[in-house]
């Protein structure tokens, strides 16, 4: 499902190099849930990014549902994003002025479905996320757990095979937070492929496998709670 | 997608109402004062018969001193003298042809209660009314036995139909020009042009004439020269007919021609005529005659003055001022989208989506700029004209093609100011501002 090998991204300034990535191997196989959890600057978000085709690297080798992505142009590489990645933020980022309706509909539009099928997409995805009574509500009338639904919601209406949620939960409180992570399960358990950014012990334990970054290296681990420890020295 | 931008653009415009309304203001202004000097300048240049401007042409007969050139250029006199201007008409070597002047008098109108008034009237041939295609309303132009006849017989303005006779048909019905009376042949109906082509020498921006009679009637009647009079040497004698038949030039003269071959015998004709008149003892200086087409002779008269197109090239730079600033707001307002368009190129949107998105938005604020730019220019132009009066309003009028004008520019403009910015937003990195928002 998702394969990179020796993936490397440096970040370059006037001054310095900075190395994000080195020699990063990473597969998971689909219908996996893999938290991904590292000390902060450990590479996280770059391999998220990478694995969103957000950006490009500059070694190595990166497969994507069985595509070699690595020198894709930019109109591929958004067409991908757009058939086959569903992202979830921190910071939601919806947009403010557009209601849930039209925040969902925005990957949809996109893609070039016409107007009934857009429909049915984005009412069966806020029908999923228990936020169907509120299309016309902006996100401003919201909730933050019910704006990081309707992220999910619009990741969810292009059905894509890959969810990739970085801190999902990090802005919410714990019920909210646990509310989030039981629809991800459920997501997951409907067949897709989840990959997990996260700082918390306890949300990553909720994943089917975890995977630990340092120094932008990957180090598979089993145990959350060793693995909090030794992040925490 | 392009009902999507549209809406997008919308939202994005209403978002930041301020910083919309100075972008719309600066093009407006900029589109404004442009469209107000390119109207003056595209009406003074504007062909105003054209679709016979190649086949009239302007006679010029190097008539002037042998001591001097009539004017630094070597160009001839602009305009002919009597003497030749009768010649000419005699010989009748064109398709059409006819001499002309202008020249003013007193109408006194039938009704005890009316006052007599001053009309500015044209003297021409009959051919006159053929050549420019003049519109009738009733009636129509003289005929040849006319001229030839001397017959007081008087074409008149629709507006001085409606003065005389409350717009009734008037034909037949006489009318005191000049304290002789007239029989009314023809009424002519709305006639603007712009430029008045056929005597650029008064000004190119004055009206038609209020009434039209025979050129013989200028040495039946004793009629003042009007316009412009010159003459390099004294009239060799006193009294009218002397003044008359003198070498001073006050008469202008257009011939039809239809094609190349016509326009070549008659300019051999007019040498040939001007060698003849070199054996009468005139025409001292070397051969240097002139038929000049409609364009032409709008050209060589610099009918467009070089003042107004000074004017309007300032305003071009006045207006790409507005565009720079405008340029600047972009940048500032786009700026502030840097999140959403992160997402937008997050969820699958292509650079070129995102252009396409932010070129309609643009657009639209060019297209909003160009509709109140036009209303600036409306008020400028008005302005103009209740400071000059009557003598520049055929120039400050705004026609279709000049309203389609000024959206047009607004819109290339107001897209050229996008270029830059919508090409900054397009290339914002998607995952810096996923993770700042």
């Amino acid at each position: 499902m998702l394969i990179m090998q020796d993936v490397k991204k440096i970040f370059r300034t006037d001054l310095i190099e900075t190395h994000a990535l080195r020699d990063f191997n990473l597969q998971v196989t689909e219908g996996e849930f893999v938290a991904v959890t590292g000390p902060s600057g450990s590479g996280k978000t770059t391999f998220l990014n990478i694995a969103g085709l957000l950006e490009t690297f500059e070694g190595g080798r990166y497969e994507l549902d069985g595509q070699d992505v690595s020198h894709l142009n930019d109109k591929k590489r958004s067409q991908l994003r757009n058939e086959k990645i569903g992202f979830i933020f921190q910071s939601f980022n919806l947009i403010p002025d557009l209601n849930l309706f039209d925040n969902v509909d925005v990957p949809l539009r996109y893609r070039g479905f016409n107007a009934s099928e857009r429909k049915k997409r984005i009412e069966e995805s806020l029908e999923r996320v228990g936020l169907a009574n509120r299309m016309k509500h902006l996100p401003s009338q919201l909730s933050g757990g019910q704006q990081q639904r309707v992220a999910i919601a619009r990741a969810l209406a292009g059905d894509p095979r890959f969810l990739l949620a970085d801190e999902p939960t990090g802005n919410l409180d714990t019920k909210m937070a646990l509310s989030v992570l039981e629809l991800l399960k459920d997501i997951n358990r409907n067949g897709t492929t989840i990959v997990m950014v996260t700082h918390d012990p306890g949300l990553a334990q909720q994943a089917q496998r975890n995977i630990y970054v340092r120094d932008g290296k990957v180090s598979e681990m089993g145990d959350v709670v060793e693995l909090d420890q030794a992040a925490n020295g | 997608m392009f009902t999507y931008y549209l809406r997008l653009a919308f939202n994005s415009i209403k978002r930041n109402p301020i910083l919309s309304a100075l972008m719309i203001t600066a093009i407006a202004l900029g589109i404004g004062a442009s469209m107000t000097t390119i109207t003056v300048n595209y009406l003074m240049s504007s062909n105003p018969i054209p679709h016979k401007s190649e086949q009239l042409y302007y006679v010029q007969l190097d008539s002037w001193s042998p001591y001097e050139a009539a004017n630094d250029q070597n160009e001839p006199p602009d305009q002919i003298t009597w003497t030749d201007a009768t010649n000419l008409m005699k010989a009748k070597q064109a398709f059409r042809q006819s001499a002309m002047a202008s020249t003013g008098g007193v109408i006194e109108p039938a009704g005890q209660d009316e006052k007599p008034f001053m009309a500015s009237i044209r003297l021409a041939f009959s051919d006159f009314f053929h050549l420019f295609d003049t519109p009738f309303l009733y009636g129509s132009g003289w005929s040849d036995s006319a001229d030839s006849n001397r017959e007081y017989v008087v074409v008149i303005s629709k507006a001085t139909n409606e003065r005389l006779f409350g717009g009734e048909n008037s034909i037949g019905r006489t009318v005191r020009v000049v304290g002789k009376n007239f029989r009314v042949v023809g009424v002519l109906d709305e006639w603007v042009l712009v430029p008045r082509f056929y005597d650029v020498t008064t000004g190119p921006f004055h009206e038609t004439e209020e009434v039209f009679m025979p050129f013989y009637m200028k040495q039946e009647l004793e009629l003042t020269n009007g316009g412009n009079t010159n003459c390099w040497k004294s009239p060799e004698g006193e009294g009218f007919m002397a003044f008359l038949q003198s070498e001073c030039v006050n008469y202008q003269m257009w011939v039809e021609l239809r094609n190349d071959d016509e326009r070549a015998q008659y300019m051999d004709f007019l040498n040939n005529y001007v060698t003849e008149q070199k054996a009468l003892g005139r025409f001292a200086r070397p051969l240097n005659n002139r038929l000049s087409n409609v364009m032409q002779w709008m050209e060589n008269q610099e009918v467009v003055a070089d003042d107004a197109q000074i004017m309007m090239w300032v305003s071009f730079m006045f207006l790409l001022v507005c565009l720079l600033n405008t340029i600047g707001l972009l940048l500032a307002k786009f700026t502030g989208k840097a999140a959403e368009i992160g997402l937008r190129r997050a969820v699958g949107a292509s650079k070129t989506d995102l252009f396409n998105q932010h070129i309609v938005e643009t657009a639209i604020i060019g297209v909003v700029g160009g509709i109140l730019g036009l209303g600036l220019a409306y008020l400028c132009l008005e302005g103009i004209k209740s400071l000059y009066g009557e003598f520049v309003q055929n120039l400050v009028g705004l026609d279709l093609v000049m309203v389609a004008c000024a959206i047009g520019l607004a819109i290339v403009s107001s897209i050229l100011a996008g270029l830059y910015p919508t090409w900054r937003a397009c290339n914002i990195a998607p995952a810096s501002q996923l993770k700042s928002q």
